[in-house]
């Protein structure tokens, strides 16, 4: 335990560089982590207060990683040991626990609470709301008290995420939950299929790591196409709901130079035209980029045949460099637990394909890209069409089956 | 530690239903419309009529209970008990009573947390752990992104800005931070320097040697032990084989940089989503307030205020104005290293007679 409550722990050594950081109009971590060693008399965060001013001054980190976990689980503890612990004794072990939280990042006060106060009795008392992948992310604590921090967090009903080779912590935008704009139910998605895959977060069994995220319309507000393997995006099939009147109303507000300059210019595919002093949209020329309706949200909204839209491969920069997601389920209902697990089944063929394809450390679109999008579709059980791709291929050198014969609709 | 008698419940993450606001769930999925009454204040109306204000403030993002339990305080008292995070660090309060607004904003601007990050303005940094908690950093991030939220104090609290703008820290090339539309990412600018005393006995040599985009790490030994060699010519100095291998150590206190990229966009709204691209490199990692660093990306957002139109992001309008005066307007300047060398190389060139004069 690395709590102390006499006044000897209460005490800030100097840290001059890290001090500059306590100027300016936003929100310093500097003077909040000061604030909590004064208050709390927390030693281990002094201790990483004093090595973090070593790391101002040298340039360079002091943490490495090892092995600390929690029993029956392979993930989901981050540990940390200082490379200089007799310079910074208080900071020799600061292990992070992720938590995974809600879908969409919502608490109560009361569930919050729970964390801070079981988090008080074990751990350093600093957090980050959140990391990069949606964690709550509860930073430092020795290894002594890892189990029974989690016991009495896992009481509460929370559980660690995903770290190393799993399917990490999902992430969603605030979804039905506020916006208008959610075309699926994204926040009982990521709650279903991370539910389901609870076994591969917390036991790393898969090449490298696999991410989920959700977002309920193509305004992607959880950048899953550019961050998730898996990204989970809401849209429509059918027409672009108008109200007549707000779309006058909104005339009438912006004028017609606005409605000109800032929808219908903006559509990237030139949908929309200027009929009358009014808007009409040709939907069947829509890509459903979501701007007009982002716009006049009034007057505008998704239409009435919703689902969503599967594009598979996005991730980081190691190994090949950045990859966004790609289309392989143009559109697929989201409504019923049938359509649900239909999606889960699908995703699980396209886990279970990569777990046989990949090399060590390779996500599935640095997989997919080298093996082929053929070979992962048919494994996956889809059908090809032309959504998947921007265009036809350009590259002259392809092949085909011999015996291939286009079938080819008379139009006459 | 006594034995243990607690059996894990392997019970995942929690429902979303018991976190939500009573309004949010009593209208889930039956939104309306919605308006933003002034930076930071969002007006959500539902199909019932039923109103829900939000009000969102930036963060420290590394915080410590005592913050944490003062935005629960304010919750409780203005937000029946209920807040949330996006996925930029921001935090969120919901009320449907209007008449809390005003008074929550003004406890949270007294904490020292701004109000703002809506529509077009500048939204919190996402960013990584850096010196603070990362094993292979080369830089600190919360420093990063305090010191240029500093500067960025007045787009976050206003919305002026031609369309919103999401920034992203990386500090080590891995880039955790993501794609923005404008990310400082870790430069490093030499191979890696190997530490063949420890190699054979902490890493694992075969997974290191395949850790390489660029196939530039062999096997070798050294004074009779097995070892890794680089091939320094073809290393890009990207340090992913330092994530494998603590020995191949990337990390410098002088030759790791900053490097600003532009023009990363998630959404799918007008143009399609994008990577960003590389616009300036070789800036010094200079703590603790990397003025440099604040200065290229002041620069860069003054020139897209100034000309960008409603609507555009920052990536969108650069493909309007083009490259050349991107350049010209934020006083970069362009040089040979930012010709793609790698995969793809060939897509990025102007394969074209449009050249703007």
């Amino acid at each position: 335990m690395s709590k102390q409550p006499d006044d000897a722990g209460k005490k800030l050594n100097p840290t001059p560089l890290l001090d500059e950081l306590e100027k300016g109009p936003w929100p310093s971590f500097i003077s909040g982590y000061k604030e909590w060693i004064q208050d709390s008399g927390n030693t281990m965060t002094r201790g990483v207060l004093d090595q973090l001013q070593y790391s101002y001054e040298t340039k360079m980190g002091y943490w490495k990683g090892g092995v600390v976990g929690v029993h029956g689980y392979g993930a989901g503890v981050i540990s940390r040991y200082s490379m200089i612990p007799d310079k910074y004794p208080e900071a020799k072990e600061f292990h992070t626990m992720r938590i995974q939280p809600a879908p969409g990042l919502h608490y109560s006060t009361a569930k919050l609470r729970d964390i801070l106060d079981i988090w008080e009795k074990y751990g350093s008392g600093l957090l980050s709301m959140h990391g990069q992948t949606g964690n709550l992310q509860l930073q430092g604590i020795d290894q002594d008290s890892v189990q029974e921090c989690f016991d009495e967090l896992n009481k509460k009903g929370w559980d660690l995420g995903g770290a190393g080779a799993t399917v990490r912590t999902g992430a969603s935008c605030v979804g039905p939950a506020r916006c208008e704009m959610a075309c699926y139910d994204s926040l009982d998605a990521h709650y279903k299929v991370l539910s389901y895959f609870t076994d591969l977060v917390h036991r790393p069994q898969l090449p490298y790591k696999a991410k989920f995220k959700f977002s309920g319309c193509p305004n992607d507000c959880s950048n899953s196409i550019q961050r998730a393997d898996y990204a989970v995006i809401g849209t429509w099939k059918d027409e672009i709901q108008m109200d007549k009147a707000e779309v006058e109303a909104f005339i009438a507000a912006k004028g017609v130079d606005y409605l000109v300059n800032n929808v219908i210019t903006r559509c990237p595919t030139n949908a929309i035209t200027m009929e009358n002093g009014s808007m009409e949209i040709n939907n069947s020329d829509c890509v459903r980029c979501m701007h007009c309706i982002n716009v006049m949200p009034k007057a505008l909204s998704p239409g009435k045949e919703r689902g969503i839209s599967l594009l598979v491969g996005g991730k980081g920069h190691l190994k090949v460099g950045n990859m966004l997601g790609s289309v392989m389920i143009p559109f697929l209902k989201l409504e019923t637990q049938e359509d649900m697990e239909g999606l889960i089944d699908i995703i699980d063929r396209m886990i279970d394909w990569w777990s046989e394809e990949a090399l060590d450390h390779e996500r599935i679109g640095e997989c997919i890209e080298r093996v082929g999008m053929v070979a992962f579709l048919e494994a996956a059980g889809l059908e090809t069409t032309i959504d998947m791709v921007s265009h036809p291929r350009d590259n002259p050198y392809f092949k085909a089956d011999h015996d291939h014969k286009p079938q080819i609709k008379s139009m006459a | 530690m006594e034995k243990r008698t607690y059996k894990t419940e392997e019970s995942g993450l929690h429902h979303h239903m018991e976190m939500l606001h009573p309004v949010s769930q009593k209208n889930y999925g039956q939104w309306s419309y919605h308006e933003r009454p002034g930076p930071g204040i969002l007006k959500h109306v539902a199909k019932s009529g039923d109103v829900l204000f939000t009000v969102r403030a930036g963060t420290h993002r590394q915080v410590t209970i005592p913050i944490v339990r003062r935005l629960c305080d304010l919750a409780d008292k203005y937000a029946d008990g209920h807040l949330r995070w996006t996925i930029r660090n921001n935090v969120e309060f919901m009320t449907p009573n209007e008449a809390n607004v005003a008074p929550l904003i003004k406890e949270l601007e007294a904490l020292g947390h701004p109000v703002g990050g809506t529509g077009p303005s500048v939204s919190a940094i996402a960013h990584t752990q850096g010196w603070l908690h990362c094993d292979i950093p080369a830089t600190d991030a919360s420093g990063v992104a305090k010191s240029v939220m500093d500067a960025l104090y007045d787009d976050f609290v206003k919305e002026e800005m031609p369309n919103r703008v999401r920034l992203a820290t990386s500090c080590c090339e891995i880039n955790c931070g993501g794609q923005a539309d404008l990310a400082i990412v870790v430069q490093h600018t030499r191979p890696p320097r190997i530490n063949h005393s420890i190699l054979k006995d902490i890493c694992e040599m075969p997974s290191t040697v395949a850790r390489c985009p660029v196939a530039a790490i062999r096997p070798t030994t050294v004074n009779g032990k097995a070892s890794l060699m680089v091939v320094e010519e073809k290393c890009i100095y990207c340090g992913a084989c330092f994530g494998a291998c603590p020995a191949m150590e990337i990390n410098h206190p002088d030759h790791s940089k900053f490097a600003v990229w532009v023009g990363g966009k998630n959404s799918n709204a007008r143009s399609k989503p994008s990577n960003m691209r590389l616009v300036c490199h070789g800036l010094d990692n200079n703590p603790p307030r990397w003025p440099e660093v604040t200065q290229v990306v002041k620069n860069i957002l003054g020139a897209y205020k100034a000309g960008g139109r409603d609507w555009e992001r920052l990536g969108e309008w650069i493909d309007r104005i083009g490259w050349k005066r991107f350049f010209e307007e934020t006083g970069l300047p362009f040089d040979k290293y930012m010709i793609d060398s790698y995969r793809h190389a060939r897509t990025s060139f102007n394969q074209s007679a449009h050249i703007r004069f």
